[in-house]
């Protein structure tokens, strides 16, 4: 009879049960990271203490633990990009951060990508471009890795874009990239290449410049 | 867009070196950040309690009135700090948000001055921390019901009526609130006597009666004293005919009145009297007149309403009538089970009383309610065996789930107003943050179409100084990602026509090529006049060439609002004329009734979106001025 009853418990409501994820968020914040000393830190990057005093705090007012990992990273990016699905391009992103492949950015990473960017010479730039997107990390951009950082661009387009994204056209983008940095015409462009076709570049190389003042 | 995330906007705008090798244009120049670079700490004193902080913390909710110029209005010179004459307690909260980003709501305070400590800061309640959203809410509908309980119980029962009321208002006021008048009271008094008169009268008369001389039988004293009781029964009629009419008469929507529970018991209580005048003494009619008679018991639930507690009941019960449902249910089932195998265990005994199954029902009842009345008894062993584990399991299923059940009930009930309470929140919040999220890519929108890539011209720089440096950073990102692709970003509405226009073979790419190339000072109004050339277009129905060119021509003149109904439109109009025409310059200010000083608001913030939007909720005026222009 028992039986019959639990059968036919509460038909109207699901009962759901919470299962133990407060625990294993609990776990997580455990985990604390502390930076390099600032001296340190001034020495290694091209940031004055001012700048790097504001970044951390910055940085440690969004991530209490000092690390930040491949969910808060999408998250974080993606509300710069509400228009379409940042999430891929995140993930490559972060990967080229994460320098020491170990899934998560600690503020040394974070401050060593940024000051490669914003305070680097052409020449690290560029390296940290070819860096982001040689995927697998083998030397070579060869079409699929390209096509997938394009096609990760374009969906940061999202949907409603002008002219309607029609066709393939991270395709064609990817055939036009190649077309111009691919010297030897091997299929795969080697950090060499990228970096003479795009110095030879007037337009990126104006660009370049335009990003020295973000901080 | 949370808080943090503006410290993050520089990381982004670094990683956007990335997208430089794949760029089909050139980046855009981005913003000058005149602002200097070094934070400075704020003094805030509220009521003696000193606050300091970074003005970048501040500075994170432009759109509240810590974070935008409205401070500036209560600084003190003298002292380098910023005054305010409020609640010292309550700011450290609303400090914490600007900090962490949560709002967090104290449980120790009151409601009302938690809000209005809110108010004056300019924050939306909206953006109150998950972990106390439940129980701000839980506490302001308390207040509210309290409140609104109060005022009616006010209005309802003190406050005399307005002199010129009918009488019939007044009747109905005298029937409902009976402590108004004298006349009410005395009114409610003597029908409450009557119903208890006539239920008394009711059970009395069927108590049997010394018989009169000559007759040995016992008569029942209804016939005996048959007069007396008829009289009575007629008084009583009467009074609550009369009151049931005057009901009628005074209910201000007698459709409801008629339809409501209370009347129909009423009709109910004095139908049978009627009926039985009515009807002839016939032997025959008489035997369904008796079972009429019965019907005058429902007089005792007239005393409903002179009786809160009764009200409640049934109200109680209405409400659990699901569970009971459920235990009907369950119950009916063992029922059968138990009726079926007793039925077939007693088949075989001579003279048995278990002939039919449902005959065998009133056994299984009986023993399973452990009444145990022993008018039919099993007499096989198989019989017995299975009687047993009837009234055992009778036990079980009649007394264990009734606790479950009551507690049971008890939970879901309020689980049940819990979860309908986080759904309706939960759509809200949902349609919100779409509604939020649709505010930041249209802000980029509008961004685009007040030129804001047009450099650092005079006149453009009035249009555009009302922004955050955060927006101006922001936007510079994504246009720096429309070069990179060489698509530009559309709104739904927009693209949507497009695919329409089209379809259709309208050319738009050429307006918007010029527009785009050559960033004319005009182009703050092309690209949105192509826009609404668009939607003309589409609304005529015509493909026609002529139309089109007629509406090419008429695009640079002819400017309105954009398509999108943002509320953050509303300011931002009125710094964009300088470029356009007089007749939208006066057509704007028309349209906007917020003053000046509120335009720090309507940029978008990084803070959620939501406090900007909600706070100026007035799409409608934009979309009517549209309206307007398009019916020329």
């Amino acid at each position: 009879m028992g039986v019959v009853l639990g059968t036919f418990s509460m038909h109207t409501k699901q009962v759901t049960f919470r299962t133990d994820k407060v625990d294993d968020e609990l776990e997580m914040t455990m985990v604390c990271h502390r930076p390099e000393g600032l001296e340190q830190l001034e020495a290694q990057t091209n940031f004055t203490k001012q700048e790097l005093q504001v970044l951390y705090r910055g940085f440690k007012n969004e991530c209490p633990s000092g690390v930040v990992n491949e969910e808060t990273f999408k998250h974080i990016y993606a509300q710069f990009f509400p228009h379409g699905d940042a999430s891929t391009y995140a993930h490559y992103l972060f990967n080229a951060f994460d320098t020491r492949n170990n899934g998560s950015i600690k503020f040394e990473d974070f401050v060593m990508g940024l000051s490669t960017l914003l305070r680097g010479t052409v020449r690290e730039k560029l390296e940290w471009t070819f860096y982001l997107y040689d995927i697998n990390r083998d030397g070579f951009i060869n079409k699929e890795e390209m096509t997938e950082i394009v096609r990760a661009i374009y969906d940061m387009m999202g949907k409603y874009t002008y002219p309607a994204l029609k066709g393939d056209v991270p395709k064609q983008h990817v055939d036009a990239f190649f077309e111009k940095m691919d010297k030897n015409k091997d299929g795969v462009v080697t950090l060499e290449e990228f970096v003479l076709a795009c110095q030879e570049d007037e337009n990126m190389m104006r660009s370049m410049q335009l990003f020295e003042n973000v901080m | 867009m949370a808080a943090g995330v503006a410290t993050w906007l520089p990381f982004a705008r670094a990683a956007a070196v990335g997208w430089l090798p794949l760029a089909k244009k050139t980046m855009p120049k981005p913003p000058v950040d005149k602002k200097s670079r070094n934070d400075e700490i704020l003094f805030v004193n509220v009521s003696g309690l000193r606050f300091q902080t970074w003005k970048n913390t501040l500075d994170r909710y432009p759109d509240t009135l810590l974070g935008s110029s409205e401070k500036e209005f209560f600084y003190n010179e003298d002292t380098q700090e910023y005054f305010f004459d409020r609640d010292p307690e309550m700011f450290r909260h609303i400090l914490n948000f600007y900090r962490t980003g949560k709002l967090h709501y104290p449980k120790q305070e009151c409601i009302q001055a938690f809000d209005e400590e809110l108010a004056f800061y300019g924050i939306v309640p909206d953006i109150i921390g998950d972990c106390c959203m439940e129980e701000y809410r839980d506490r302001k509908k308390e207040n509210q019901e309290r409140l609104a309980e109060d005022t009616e119980a006010e209005n309802a029962t003190d406050t005399p009526l307005p002199p010129d009321s009918t009488s019939r208002e007044r009747l109905w006021r005298a029937f409902e609130n009976p402590h108004t008048s004298t006349m009410a009271l005395v009114f409610y008094y003597v029908t409450g006597f009557f119903i208890a008169v006539s239920v008394i009268a009711n059970v009395v008369e069927t108590v049997p009666c010394r018989p009169p001389k000559g007759s040995k039988k016992d008569l029942p004293c209804g016939e005996k004293y048959t007069l007396a009781f008829f009289c009575m029964d007629t008084a009583c009629v009467l009074i609550f005919t009369f009151e049931y009419l005057m009901r009628l008469f005074a209910a201000p929507s007698r459709c409801k009145f008629m339809r409501s529970v209370m009347s129909v018991i009423d009709v109910v209580a004095i139908m049978p009297y009627y009926i039985g005048l009515v009807m002839p003494e016939n032997e025959d009619v008489s035997g369904a007149f008796v079972t009429l008679r019965v019907f005058r018991v429902f007089r005792i639930f007239k005393f409903s309403r002179h009786s809160q507690g009764l009200r409640i009941l049934g109200y109680t019960l209405k409400s659990c009538a699901s569970e009971l449902g459920f235990l009907l249910f369950s119950l009916t089932m063992a029922i059968i089970i138990f009726a079926t195998v007793m039925f077939y265990a007693e088949k075989g005994t001579k003279g048995t009383n278990f002939t039919s199954i449902p005959a065998s029902f009133w056994y299984t009842i009986v023993t399973m309610t452990t009444l145990g009345y022993g008018d039919m008894v099993p007499n096989t062993i198989a019989g017995k065996i299975f009687g047993s584990i009837c009234s055992l399991s009778g036990v079980l299923v009649i007394a264990l789930p009734v606790p479950v059940i009551v507690s049971n009930f008890s939970r879901i009930y309020h689980q049940n107003q819990r979860a309908d309470k986080m759904r309706a929140q939960q759509k809200v919040r949902l349609a919100r943050i779409r509604l939020a999220k649709k505010g930041t890519t249209n802000a980029f929108l509008q961004y685009k179409e007040e030129g804001g890539f047009q450099g650092r011209g005079s006149d453009n720089a009035v249009c555009l100084k009302n922004r955050s440096s955060f927006e101006h950073q922001h936007h510079h990102l994504l246009h720096c990602l429309e070069k990179t692709t060489n698509h530009e970003f559309t709104d739904e509405l927009t693209f949507s026509e497009m695919c329409m226009t089209e379809s259709v073979g309208y050319r738009t790419s050429r307006s918007t090529s010029i527009s785009s190339q050559q960033g004319v000072s005009t182009s703050c109004c092309p690209r949105r006049a192509k826009r609404r050339a668009i939607r003309l277009a589409n609304s005529t129905v015509s493909v026609s060439r002529g139309s089109v060119q007629e509406l090419d021509t008429l695009q640079v003149h002819k400017t309105s609002s954009g398509p999108q109904s943002r509320s953050s439109l509303n300011a931002r109009t009125e710094d964009l004329k300088l470029n356009c025409e007089d007749r939208d310059f006066t057509a704007a200010i028309i349209s906007i009734p917020t003053p000046p000083a509120n335009t720090p608001d309507e940029s978008l913030p990084p803070s959620p979106a939501i406090p900007g939007i909600l706070r100026n909720s007035r799409p409608t005026s934009f979309t009517h001025e549209t309206v307007k222009i398009s019916s020329l």
